[in-house]
């Protein structure tokens, strides 16, 4: 989007630093000269809002890894200790844990965004799927986090979840060995995990990294889908216009972290995961975290396990490939009557399979699981591709700016 | 070329047929999450729902009642700690504001009242002493093979956390509202505990309860190893709350939620004032927001 850089530097020290490492220009060119299209709604502040989350992660995480333990006898006690006699440890341990929900909430809107949208067509197609990366990437962070206070549903979830590779053909059952580093959820497993889960954010930094500056190099897309065809009428500067909005919006988002923090922490947790760890007694009803219940409903759909692990791991990376299953050239969901509705009933399938995932997979819950299931894959493999080619999308505006100018019109 | 029109206009139907195919599932599944799904309710092995008592700490203004966990502390130590540890607490816990606030003194002289085991000495020996405000509480059994041998084969579990260990379905859309303020239901391990020990009743003549286990209506299959512990008057109280079973579980529930959420008054008490500060916070960011794009047709 940016030609030549903007930037001049000012005092000396700036000079001398511009003319050995253009760092500040950099900085001034992507996060206050930055042009954004002026209609951005607020579904476009959560990628502000997943940074912040990102990074409250990291600070949170770091200072309760210099009291947790990952050791079998000791990691259970060690989080109890942060609960109670760490200074503002309990505050630090809830602000971590509900912030891992947090994240996946503002991500699933984010993602939900980019689907309406249509943010993931051409010339977009790569950010998006460094995005489902960043996604998967971050769903084994929070499982690996799960593991580490040692409490029941820690513990089944890490052998609900390593012995999915088991089902794997000829490698399975070494595969699970060598994640596992023995034969079950061990000492040596949490281990790991810990080892994993300290490291992975920093991956997702680096991918984030990547993501930003895709996005940077083709633009955002807008609620109208339309590419941007003048600077000076179609966008305003990051700074102060986004950075503003971005703020107010995560100033919002953040009563409803602090909420969940400070006065419903155990809302979102499981009381299971009290009660210490113990191979040999199996909770009645072994649930994930809530942000992965809809994938856990596909998994247990499937009658064959090897079947609903592909089909579990299926359902995410198809995502990735919206871009080619989705024929529409017209982007935005907002000039696609037709398409809207089979959206929403999208939303409202994940909505449903996430339910599911709570429930026993048993009776009238796994046979509507089952056909929930075949819609979601449905949805993009037949139902995408179709109405692409045959729906009879609205009129579009000829620029963002006229877009603008007419809703101002109709307001007025 | 008119077979490809007439394919494309008949694909067009399929889609509109397929768009009220969709809604009509929708409409199918969203009924049936909503209607309860027909269950065998057999009211002799599913437990009945906890019931929901009043408790101070409930809600953003809750906070504990000091008087009420000084009971349960004292049901705690002279019924339940004969078989339940509660490892996690130690005797400055109860002296902590926002607790049973015990003063320096009562907490010294309530820690020497007990024996701990400490060592090894300059000889190389364990020994006895009397505990310390530092220790924590021992525990009635050395191990569990010792609490299973001497409780019949049952395992009274640890009470530290077991308040928050403990919980109950609360069902579509009850779960959903749980989370709303006002409602911030977050109880239900406490609820559960107070209603199991009151949960005690004769069983029905069709139900055989085998030796050394016990009928509960709130007991997950209804049978429990654990002997109705509470009795009307087995414990003494001095500040004129009525000595009956259903008292007692409610101030040693409350007690357990304590040991559970030791600092649930502060988190409350801070909470207010980072949301209060928080709503300002935005308000402010909100209109200068205003302001800077008020300039600006979008």
């Amino acid at each position: 989007m940016s030609g030549h850089s903007q930037y001049k530097p000012k005092s000396n020290f700036a000079k001398w630093l511009e003319r050995r490492l253009p760092i500040l220009s950099f900085m001034y060119d992507s996060f206050v000269a930055y042009p954004t299209p002026k209609n951005l709604n607020y579904l476009w502040t959560f990628g502000a809002i997943l940074s912040f989350m990102l990074v409250a992660q990291i600070i949170t995480g770091v200072v309760l890894a210099m009291h947790y333990t990952p050791e079998v006898t000791l990691a259970f006690n060690s989080v109890e200790n942060i609960m109670r006699d760490v200074n503002w440890g309990w505050a630090l341990r809830y602000a971590h844990a509900n912030g891992a929900s947090m994240f996946f909430l503002a991500v699933y809107i984010h993602i939900f965004r980019g689907m309406y949208y249509g943010s993931y067509k051409e010339p977009r197609e790569l950010l998006w799927i460094l995005g489902v990366v960043i996604f998967m990437v971050m769903m084994a962070t929070g499982f690996l986090g799960y593991v580490l206070p040692w409490g029941q549903m820690s513990f089944w979830a890490a052998t609900v979840i390593t012995n999915l590779f088991s089902a794997l053909p000829w490698v399975g059952p070494s595969i699970t060995t060598w994640l596992l580093g023995g034969y079950s959820v061990d000492n040596a497993t949490l281990n790991r995990f810990f080892a994993l889960h300290y490291l992975l954010p920093f991956i997702i930094v680096a991918i984030v990294a990547l993501h930003v500056w895709a996005l940077h190099v083709t633009g955002q897309n807008n609620p109208t889908g339309v590419e941007v065809k003048d600077l000076k009428k179609d966008t305003v500067p990051f700074t102060p216009y986004a950075t503003m909005k971005d703020g107010f919006a995560i100033g919002v988002f953040v009563i409803l972290y602090a909420w969940m923090t400070f006065f419903v922490p155990n809302y979102l947790g499981h009381p299971d995961n009290y009660i210490e760890a113990n191979p040999l007694v199996t909770p009645p009803h072994i649930v994930p975290e809530w942000y992965f219940l809809p994938f856990y409903a596909i998994l247990r759909a499937i009658p064959n396990k090897l079947l609903g692990v592909i089909a579990l791991f299926l359902s995410i990376l198809i995502v990735a490939a919206l871009p080619w299953l989705d024929t529409s050239k017209v982007k935005s969901g907002t000039y696609r009557p037709l398409f809207r509705k089979f959206y929403w009933a999208f939303v409202a399938v994940s909505i449903g399979l996430g339910y599911l995932g709570s429930q026993p997979a048993e009776g009238a819950y796994l046979w509507i699981a089952r056909l929930l299931t075949f819609y979601y894959f449905f949805h993009f493999l037949v139902i995408l591709p179709l109405l692409g080619r045959r729906e009879k999308p609205d009129p579009l505006p000829k620029s963002i700016s006229e877009a603008t100018a007419n809703r101002g019109a109709s307001h007025a | 070329m008119r077979k490809l029109r007439s394919f494309a206009s008949s694909l067009r139907i399929t889609l509109v047929g397929l768009e009220r195919a969709v809604i009509f599932s929708a409409a199918l599944v969203v009924a049936s999450i909503f209607a309860p799904i027909a269950q065998a309710n057999d009211a002799l092995k599913h437990e009945e729902h906890p019931k929901l008592y009043n408790w101070s700490f409930a809600g953003v203004f809750g906070r504990y009642d000091t008087a009420q966990l000084r009971r349960g502390f004292k049901v705690y130590k002279e019924v339940c700690s004969t078989c339940h540890s509660i490892k996690m607490l130690a005797f400055r816990n109860l002296s902590q504001s926002g607790g049973t606030e015990f003063s320096e003194r009562e907490i010294v002289e309530l820690a020497a009242s007990y024996k701990i085991k400490d060592g090894p000495n300059d000889a190389g020996e364990f020994f006895d002493r009397p505990g310390r405000p530092s220790d924590r509480f021992p525990a009635p059994f050395a191990n569990e093979q010792a609490a299973r041998a001497a409780m019949s084969g049952a395992y009274p579990p640890d009470m530290s956390v077991l308040a928050k260990a403990r919980g109950h379905s609360r069902g579509f859309p009850q779960f959903l509202l749980d989370a709303l303020p006002f409602i911030a239901y977050q109880e239900g391990g406490v609820d559960y505990v107070a209603s199991l020990l009151t949960g005690y009743v004769e069983a029905p003549a069709e139900v055989k309860i085998p030796d050394g286990q016990y009928y509960n209506i709130y007991m997950s299959g209804r049978r429990i190893g654990m002997p109705p512990p509470l009795s009307d008057g087995v414990v003494t109280y001095d500040d004129g709350a009525p000595q009956t079973v259903n008292q007692y579980a409610q101030d040693v529930a409350a007690f357990m939620m304590w040991s559970a959420e030791p600092h649930l008054n502060a988190r409350k008490r801070i909470g207010i004032g980072v949301i209060s500060f928080l709503l300002v916070f935005a308000g402010l960011l909100y209109f200068t927001k205003r302001r800077i794009w008020s300039k600006v047709a979008h």
